[in-house]
């Protein structure tokens, strides 16, 4: 597929220092998202119903349509 | 280019139907037809007025390829059940032994994406109407999800109008390939598989799939809904003028949390629609040589790479399916323009825009849509979770959050966690849970409902019957989707007083 080649933009040439604070950003951005996702398991193991097995065990549907 | 030639194809009026998942967890029994009746008891007692809902046009046993009602399947009429047409012009009701809230037709896809969320406050409302009301019994939990991971499976139905001159074969060859791919983007994602881990023949597991509903399709083309489910649905029920129109119901799809989701799920499918009707996928080399395998394969590949094998003996990705999608759909854009997605060329483009980005981030790395795609974010939730836990797939803890995603409770819904990106504003959901779209239909049903639910003696999708008192009642037809909009009637409904001088006005 030709057009999609097209479509894949080129990224333009960077300084070295450009690059290392992206590299620093990006660091301390992964770090929020890890402490965001520590947090939210935190808050599902809170959530999370009493007994799993027996919760999933009685979700119990009839089919529909 | 070649000059500008004016598309044939008509709007894409379209609406979204779902089922939810019910669960009791009050005392005693747990009757799921009791407890939907509950809910919408309970919110209609609260909300408005009951309007009982008109079933003399719905022939559900009628079938797009031409023939009648198979003799084993009988038209499905519940009327001794709860049934109410609301205010916003949706229709909500006990179908089968679930609560079911079809949307009030709409004119573009985010405005498809307003209604749906409204549907998931409504019924949020009715959890909460049902405990005031009944105590204990009325303890009754709501799941917006498509399996109960027990091999039993509930639909999200979307409708789209399609002119009644298009070839039925045709639809159901060019849109197959599209319902079988685009679960890349629309997939709500589940835990292992009802029947994937026992027909792998490599003896490979499924540990999770990107669909909730893909496995349960068994057919290509078919009637049916609950036994034997086609990936392409016939029923022909128009709810509109029969000889110029044909709805599209389509039951492959699952339900959505994500409002990205949704809205690629039905602004997509009508730009596909939009270029059947007009002919434009002729030549495509599409059509898959087994749609029923490939929708399974897809659904079971979270890392996009499998190939189908086409008609032609091409082997393609699903991603490759829908770039090649995308890329007629920007030549046609580009040489017919798209207004059948709102009369402003701009919503279409704005599909086609969020489309190509979607499949440029699946392509490059799916996890960078974890605020757009419930597949994505669920199993970047799951993941996460097995890691810090160090649980297996099979484990209960998944399972359950597998099914509390979709848990409408604020408290312990895991989707309402999510950081996820929104379409539509909580305001306005707001007041579409009582506000009809103002550009279909649907604004004449719902502001006649807000005014005189009285005088209104049944209310169906193509026409409003009045009992004035007098015999006998007065009927008022609705075969046009397009009529009845806020610009055909809101001053004509502004000055009338009464509804017996609104049915003189309209001269029935």
């Amino acid at each position: 597929m030709p057009e999609r080649e097209l479509k894949k933009k080129q990224a333009p040439a960077r300084t070295e220092t450009a690059v290392e604070d992206e590299a620093a950003q990006s660091s301390d951005k992964a770090e929020a998202l890890k402490a965001e996702m520590d947090e939210l398991l935190d808050e599902i193991d809170e959530v999370l119903e009493d007994n799993a097995e027996e919760f999933v065990r009685n979700y119990v549907q009839k089919g529909g349509e | 280019m070649r000059t500008s030639v004016t598309g044939v194809a008509i709007p894409k009026v379209c609406g979204i139907e779902t089922e939810y998942g019910v669960h009791g967890i009050g005392p005693g029994d747990s009757n799921p037809v009791m407890a939907s009746s509950l809910l919408i008891n309970a919110y209609v007692t609260e909300a408005q007025r009951q309007v009982g809902w008109d079933f003399v046009d719905e022939s559900p046993g009628n079938d797009a390829r031409g023939f009648g009602p198979e003799g084993a399947m009988a038209p499905e009429v519940e009327t001794h059940l709860v049934n109410t047409v609301l205010t916003n012009g949706a229709r909500y009701y006990v179908d089968h032994a679930h609560p079911e809230y079809s949307s009030p037709e709409c004119a573009t896809p985010l405005q498809v994406v307003l209604y749906d969320r409204a549907g998931e406050v409504i019924l949020r409302r009715s959890m909460e109407a049902a405990e005031r009301a009944y105590g204990a019994q009325g303890r009754i939990v709501v799941y917006k999800n498509n399996s109960d991971r027990k091999g039993n499976s509930y639909g999200c139905h979307e409708n789209y109008l399609m002119d009644r001159d298009v070839p039925f074969p045709r639809i159901a060859r060019y849109i197959t390939p599209h319902f079988v791919t685009r679960i890349i983007y629309t997939g709500s994602g589940k835990v292992g598989s009802e029947v994937g881990n026992r027909e792998r023949r490599d003896g490979s597991r499924v540990d999770y799939q990107i669909s909730q509903r893909a496995e349960f399709f068994e057919e290509e083309v078919g009637l049916e809904t609950t036994l034997k489910r086609p990936i392409v649905n016939t029923r022909d029920e128009p709810h509109a003028d029969p000889q110029k129109y044909r709805r599209l119901h389509v039951i492959v799809g699952d339900a959505n949390m994500s409002e990205v989701a949704t809205y690629l799920k039905v602004g997509v499918t009508a730009l596909v629609l939009t270029m059947i009707e007009d002919d434009w996928l002729e030549r495509a080399d599409l059509v898959l040589a087994a749609p029923v395998k490939a929708f399974r394969q897809v659904s079971y590949d979270p890392s996009l790479s499998t190939l189908l094998e086409l008609a032609s003996g091409r082997r393609v990705t699903a991603l490759e399916i829908q770039w090649e999608l995308l890329d007629l759909a920007r030549k046609y854009a580009l040489e017919r323009g798209i207004t059948t997605l709102g009369e402003d060329p701009e919503t279409a483009r704005g599909v086609l825009d969020r489309w190509e980005s979607t499949l440029s981030s699946l392509e490059s790395d799916p996890e960078t849509l974890d605020r757009q795609l419930d597949w994505v974010a669920k199993r970047k939730l799951l993941q996460a979770y097995r890691e810090r836990h160090g649980l297996s797939w099979d484990a209960h803890q998944l399972a359950a959050m597998d099914l509390q995603y979709h848990d409408l409770r604020p408290e312990k819904s895991l989707f309402a966690r999510l950081p996820m990106e929104k379409l539509v504003d909580p305001d306005e959901v707001g007041r579409a849970t009582t506000e009809p779209p103002p550009d279909t239909r649907a604004y004449f049903r719902g502001k006649c409902l807000q005014r005189w639910a009285g005088a209104v003696a049944a209310a169906n999708w193509d026409s409003l019957v009045f009992d004035l008192g007098s015999d006998p009642l007065r009927r008022v037809p609705m075969m046009e989707p397009l009529r009845g909009t806020a610009a055909h009637v809101e001053s004509l409904l502004a000055g009338c007083s009464s509804p017996a001088e609104l049915l003189e006005k309209l001269g029935s």
